[in-house]
């Protein structure tokens, strides 16, 4: 009875002088009931067990000093660039939303009838059973801009998001709803430190065949406070992959909510993280089997010092029926020093008996052994830890299926072992 | 070349001594095998050499062409022109052959004020050097010595040494887990680098690697000491008496 004031009271705080936006408005009605229902996460939640909501739940965003972001990434790609600053679109230095065998348009501008009207916070909404996720439905709620996109056919290409920030404090909520229809194909790519606190969803919903790929790069303010969720609904043999960069953020907390619907569908998520002192970063996946023959596999690294603290919750449900599932599960930190802390809680849940599921956790120094055999053949101690530290991020980058994009994603590991050495 | 006086050593973490009272001197161009039983300290001393954590130096000295081998980073000893063929070549996952032996090839230039070898001219380089050990391009490709036999992972190693060259060879226990005709490759891809200006210590428990290289002096260590030094006929002796007659001489 208490908890439940107290959580009733923080979002009570929380909400006081927000005002719905306008549009979606009947699912921006429903999604603050059933936050109401939920109250704000707090400490004692058991899946807020490793992850302090505090900044999340604090009325005022705190300010978080804009780092150099350094030159973009995916440069040398041929993508559509939309850019948002503070979260807002911003047109004048976007590209047209205009891609062939693709919809585009904006949250914010949406008109009544869009098409994204039944669609948005549906996934969301769905996401919400068996465990409660109150940041995704405050995010449905409140979300004041993001992409409403469809894919019809094989998007000529990728689109690149580029989220720029000016205001120290920027408090934003930024809501995506994709949609791609039977063998739709479309990448997503997204970079940059978007607010000084972050609230993002971006909903999934893939048709039978379709093939989505999100790359993202987070970061790379130190006083960032993150959390964002990808809601992903899977049809039969559709392909969903993802994969997170992390460098540096105060609070970063990740989650994935993936649902196979339909038979011999596969999804890959995969993040690399590296934090160095105050950096907290919790990736949190759930995983649902509910079809025959899909296969998921969840491949999360983490590279932490000076005090830097990794959690990882994944889980894989898989529900009766879902025979011959195959779901993979491997979370890894590789501690620099004594002061940093690693924290995993995996988690299988089977209700069918024809099923191949595994999954590993592990933390560790760097291989002695394996530093001295690099140096006696003459690399110098601290490239011989890099060289280390990136051998131990390799598979996550292995998820990437574009090799330009892998490239640029190991490139910004090199920067940032370079700004982080001593 | 390489002079080793009175060398004693301890682990660092235990009060064990393991070498002690070592002397060794290895001119240009010299070949030399130390022979011994399993323990007797021969690993220990060519990790010592190389610059392995672990150990204390409590007395004596070892020098490679006049410098003190023992104060330098192990990368340093490496670009001076050390390098030891490990008993237990060591698994890196995630990093590729050809990745390990660029970057070790630049690290030793860039050392040395040597300007970085080309991409071209390093794949010629090793393109050539593996032909002879019989190393394919899908064992250049995979990641250094993960999922190697025993006999891949010597011949890797030797691979390492023909591309970087180095001016003194350590070899422990190179022979260990070959069979004949890995025995051979090895051997020949050895007795290819032997020159005038560069030296051997060869480590083994068994004589039939010296078959093959031949030693100009072997040197019988037991305990911690070299407890015998002579021509290649003392590596006969230990393979037709064994080393307890040896030890018994000294003891
Ligand atoms: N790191 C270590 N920790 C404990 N004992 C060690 C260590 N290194 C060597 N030793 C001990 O030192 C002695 C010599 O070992 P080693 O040099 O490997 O001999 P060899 O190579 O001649 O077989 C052995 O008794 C071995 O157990
Ligand atoms: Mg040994």
């Amino acid at each position: 009875m208490g908890a439940v004031s107290v959580k009733a009271e923080a979002l009570a705080s929380r909400l006081a002088g927000l005002a719905l936006p306008a549009g979606m408005t009947a699912a921006r009605e429903t999604a603050l009931a059933r936050l109401s229902a939920m109250g704000l996460p707090g400490k004692r939640d058991e899946y807020w067990h490793y992850t302090d909501p505090a900044a999340l739940n604090a009325v005022q965003a705190k300010p978080a000093a804009l780092a150099d972001t350094g030159a973009a990434l995916f440069a040398g790609l041929d993508a559509v660039k939309l850019v948002f600053v503070d979260g807002v679109f911003d047109a004048a230095t976007s590209d047209d939303l205009a891609l062939s065998g693709v919809s585009l348009s904006r949250l914010a501008t949406a008109p009544a009838g869009h098409w994204a009207q039944t669609a948005y916070g549906a996934l969301e909404s769905a996401g919400q059973s068996p465990i409660a996720r109150p940041w995704a439905a405050l995010n449905t709620a409140f979300a004041s801009d993001g992409l409403l996109i469809h894919v019809t056919g094989k998007a000529a290409k990728p689109v690149s998001v580029i989220y720029l920030r000016r205001d120290d404090a920027a408090d934003v909520v930024l809501h995506h709803v994709i949609k791609l229809d039977a063998g739709a194909e479309f990448t997503l790519l997204e970079q940059g430190p978007a607010a000084a606190r972050l609230n993002h969803v971006i909903e999934v919903d893939l048709a039978q065949g379709a093939r989505f790929h999100h790359i993202r790069a987070q970061g790379r303010d130190l006083g960032r406070h993150a959390v964002t969720h990808i809601f992903a609904h899977l049809g039969a043999e559709a392909l969903f992959k993802s994969f997170t960069l992390t460098a540096d953020g105060a609070l970063t907390r990740n989650e994935a909510v993936i649902t196979f619907a339909g038979p011999d569908a596969k999804a890959h998520v995969a993040g690399a993280a590296m934090g160095d002192g105050a950096f907290h970063h919790d990736d949190t996946v759930f995983v649902t089997h509910a079809a025959e023959r899909c296969e998921s596999r969840q491949v999360f690294k983490k590279v932490l010092k000076h005090g830097a603290v990794g959690v990882f919750q994944g889980k894989i449900l898989v529900k009766k029926g879902a025979q011959k599932t195959d779901g993979y599960q491997i979370s890894q930190a590789l501690l620099l020093d004594d002061d940093s802390q690693f924290l995993a809680k995996p988690e299988l849940e089977i209700y069918a008996d024809d099923v191949k599921c595994s999954h590993g956790s592990t933390s560790g120094a760097i291989d002695d052994t394996a530093l001295f055999y690099l140096r006696s053949r003459g690399v110098p101690l601290r490239a011989a830890q890099s060289l280390l530290i990136l051998a131990f991020l390799a598979d996550t980058i292995a998820e990437i299926e574009d090799e330009t994009i892998a490239e640029d994603i190991g490139a910004q590991l090199e920067i940032w072992l370079a700004r982080h050495e001593s | 070349m390489l002079e080793i006086k009175n060398l004693h050593v301890k682990l660092e973490e235990e009060d064990k001594q393991i070498l002690k009272g070592v002397t060794l001197s290895i001119g240009a161009g010299e070949v030399h095998a130390i022979m011994g039983p399993n323990g007797s300290g021969k690993s220990t001393l060519s990790y010592v050499l190389s610059g392995r954590d672990g150990y204390t130096v409590t007395d004596g000295s070892a020098t490679l062409d006049g410098a003190d081998l023992l104060v330098m980073e192990p990368e340093v000893r490496a670009a001076q022109g050390l390098f030891l063929a490990f008993q237990y070549p060591v698994e890196i996952p995630g990093v590729g052959n050809m990745t390990f032996l660029r970057t070790a090839l630049n690290a030793q230039r860039k050392t040395r004020g040597e300007p970085e070898i080309s991409a071209g001219d390093f794949l010629k380089l090793v393109r050539e050097k593996a032909k002879g050990l019989k190393i394919d391009a899908d064992m250049l490709k995979r990641p250094v010595n993960v999922g190697f036999s025993g006999g891949e992972k010597k011949r890797n190693e030797i691979l390492q040494m023909a591309m970087l060259e180095p001016k003194m060879c350590i070899l422990d226990e190179t022979d260990s887990g070959l069979d004949v005709d890995a025995m051979k490759l090895v051997s020949e891809g050895v007795n290819a680098l032997r020159s005038a200006g560069r030296s051997f210590l060869v480590i083994t428990h068994y004589q039939r690697l010296l078959d093959h290289i031949k030693p100009d002096v072997v040197h019988i260590m037991a305990a911690g000491r070299i407890i015998k030094t002579g021509g290649p006929e003392l590596a006969l002796e230990v393979e037709n008496n064994g080393y307890a007659d040896l030890l018994a001489e000294v003891l």
